[in-house]
């Protein structure tokens, strides 16, 4: 059973915030999804069908350059602490792992190809048979798309996809259908939401053809102010005009933001500084957390982080916490299961080890003492 | 009763798994539930998303398409035996073969959806292309090469435009 080593830091390249915007756009994610045919996909794929298409990716994955460094890893050769790391890596998703409970097997034949040396990774019989995938820091739409574009003509010359002239790529489900593009752009809008301008932002959204979910993507809440916008249509339009459009519509976003922004430390200064140490504050000494509590917090910290109210907090490191207090993260690096009331500890004491290590130092801000009552007098 | 819903109010040690909201005489009290205890009081876990918001919608929309025939409804489809009960149930196709065996319903749907019934994205070209695929694979990269020149893509029209040469018929 092969172990994290194997896996040990894939998924992890954006966590760098090297990307545009990374202040504010934590990672951008385009993802194809395609189908092979002759074989049944979907709710109708049969254990054969699902074993075939592997199969047949093991030796393509062997000819795509983009591929060279990848492995190849079946969900049921990985034990569970780590299939559920790369979950929470959003490298597979919950439909691959299968899993509605401890007990219960992943889905037969269903694999992840993941690249030791790009940001590229291969869902295999999900809901469809393949799902490209490419994650990346930081509002990258353009070069995500070329990136996972160039994996997929590398794979279409050798895999025989379901393809119709007038539908495009055949897809399991109708709303991917034609492109079976879609583009996701990870945002943290603390600005709009504490000005209360978020619901008209999020309204637009969708009056623009595009949606926005959770953290984990479809049907999750919304915590920490980090929303997932992406395209909802996928059918009658080029893949350029939906990143283009998508790109656009998340440049205004941005600006919306950076000027609620300017506004709290505009009219709100007093304020706004006392919820960004209040949160920074509490992350740095509190014992322990629960993983909403402290997205709410890091939130709060980011934003601080962006706006230099907390002087040398690297956005690198607030990524980081994000990733690594969720539960696997933290149960592989205690080498054991975790109660919940344990894992809030646990979560607590990474998260001070970071901010102690990597967090900010303080500057002097106290007001000065005043001559009487130093404490000095015999 | 526990407060902690994360602890099973009921035995107070495992992890509560199930929220269980109850209205008794107009009074609403949460029951935090582990598994063990769900089970022995008959309460089982919803299972998830038997609807989506693409199930809601197929179930919203009644009766049969325009110019759709009787018997229509009753059809299965002969490559993967996907029933179209089946396809509204769970909103998924089974194979390439659904997309023509249920086409008298997917027109209508995915214009709703997308606003759109016509590819224009990538062009594909299978691993043994005849003569019309590449002509169509042709079309579709002179398209994305006017899209990469009118962007200013210029590495990207570069690459467009060597795809287009090798795949053009040798002209003398």
């Amino acid at each position: 059973m092969d172990h994290l080593s194997t896996i040990f830091d894939r998924g992890l390249g954006w966590l760098d915030a090297s990307g545009p915007d990374s202040d504010i756009v934590l990672s951008t994610r385009v993802r194809l999804a395609r189908n092979l045919q002759g074989y049944a996909f979907g709710p109708q794929s049969r254990v054969n069908d699902r074993r075939a298409v592997l199969a047949r990716v093991r030796r393509t994955a062997e000819k795509v350059d983009l591929l060279a460094e990848a492995s190849v890893h079946p969900l049921s050769e990985l034990d569970r602490g780590t299939r559920r790391i790369l979950l929470e890596r959003r490298l597979i998703s919950q439909d691959l792992l299968g899993e509605k409970s401890d007990t219960e097997l992943p889905l037969r034949a269903a694999a992840v190809v993941l690249s030791a040396r790009d940001p590229v990774s291969v869902m295999v019989n999900e809901e469809d048979h393949l799902r490209l995938q490419v994650l990346v820091s930081g509002l990258a739409l353009e070069g995500a798309w070329g990136m996972v574009d160039g994996l997929d003509e590398d794979l279409g010359r050798e895999l025989p996809y379901a393809y119709d002239h007038e539908l495009g790529y055949l897809t399991s489900c109708p709303t991917n259908v034609g492109t079976g593009l879609r583009a996701s752009v990870l945002i943290h809008l603390p600005g709009l939401v504490l000005t209360k301008e978020i619901g008209r932002v999020l309204q637009g959204l969708s009056q623009v053809g595009l949606t926005f979910r959770g953290l984990y993507g479809e049907g999750s809440e919304v915590v920490g102010n980090f929303f997932q916008v992406s395209n909802q249509t996928t059918l009658g339009k080029t893949e350029e005009d939906l990143v283009d459009h998508l790109d656009r519509i998340v440049r205004q976003v941005i600006e919306y933001e950076r000027r609620a922004r300017r506004v709290l430390i505009r009219d709100a200064y007093q304020v706004t500084e006392d919820k960004i140490w209040r949160a920074y504050g509490l992350l740095r000494y509190a014992r322990s957390l629960t993983f909403e509590e402290m997205m709410n917090l890091l939130s709060g910290v980011r934003l601080g982080a962006a706006l230099k109210l907390l002087p040398g907090l690297r956005v690198y490191s607030l990524n980081k916490i994000m990733i690594f207090t969720q539960s696997a993260h933290l149960e592989d690096a205690a080498g054991r299961k975790l109660p919940p009331g344990e894992r809030d500890a646990h979560r607590a004491t990474y998260v001070r080890r970071i901010l102690a290590t990597e967090g900010v130092v303080i500057p002097d801000t106290e007001p000065p003492e005043s001559s009487s009552g130093s404490g000095r007098d015999p | 009763m526990s407060e902690d819903p994360r602890v099973c109010s009921e035995c107070g040690a495992a992890e509560a798994v199930v929220h269980l909201t109850q209205i008794v005489d107009d009074v609403a009290s949460v029951l935090h539930l582990c598994e063990k205890c769900a089970a022995s009081r008959g309460v089982n876990q919803p299972s998830p998303p038997a609807h989506s918001p693409l199930t809601d919608f197929l179930s919203q929309m009644t009766g049969p398409e325009e110019g759709a025939e009787s018997g229509d409804e009753d059809r299965t489809c002969t490559f993967c035996d996907l029933t179209f009960a089946g396809f509204r149930e769970n909103g998924r196709l089974g194979c390439p073969h659904c997309y023509t065996t249920f086409d008298f319903y997917l027109k209508n749907l995915l214009r709703r959806i997308h606003g759109g019934v016509q590819h224009v994205g990538k062009v594909y070209l299978p691993p043994d292309p005849t003569v019309s695929e590449r002509e169509q694979r042709l079309e579709g990269l002179r398209r994305k090469l006017r899209y990469a020149i009118s962007t200013e893509d210029f590495e990207r029209a570069a690459q467009l435009r060597d795809q287009i040469r090798s795949l053009e018929p040798v002209t003398r």
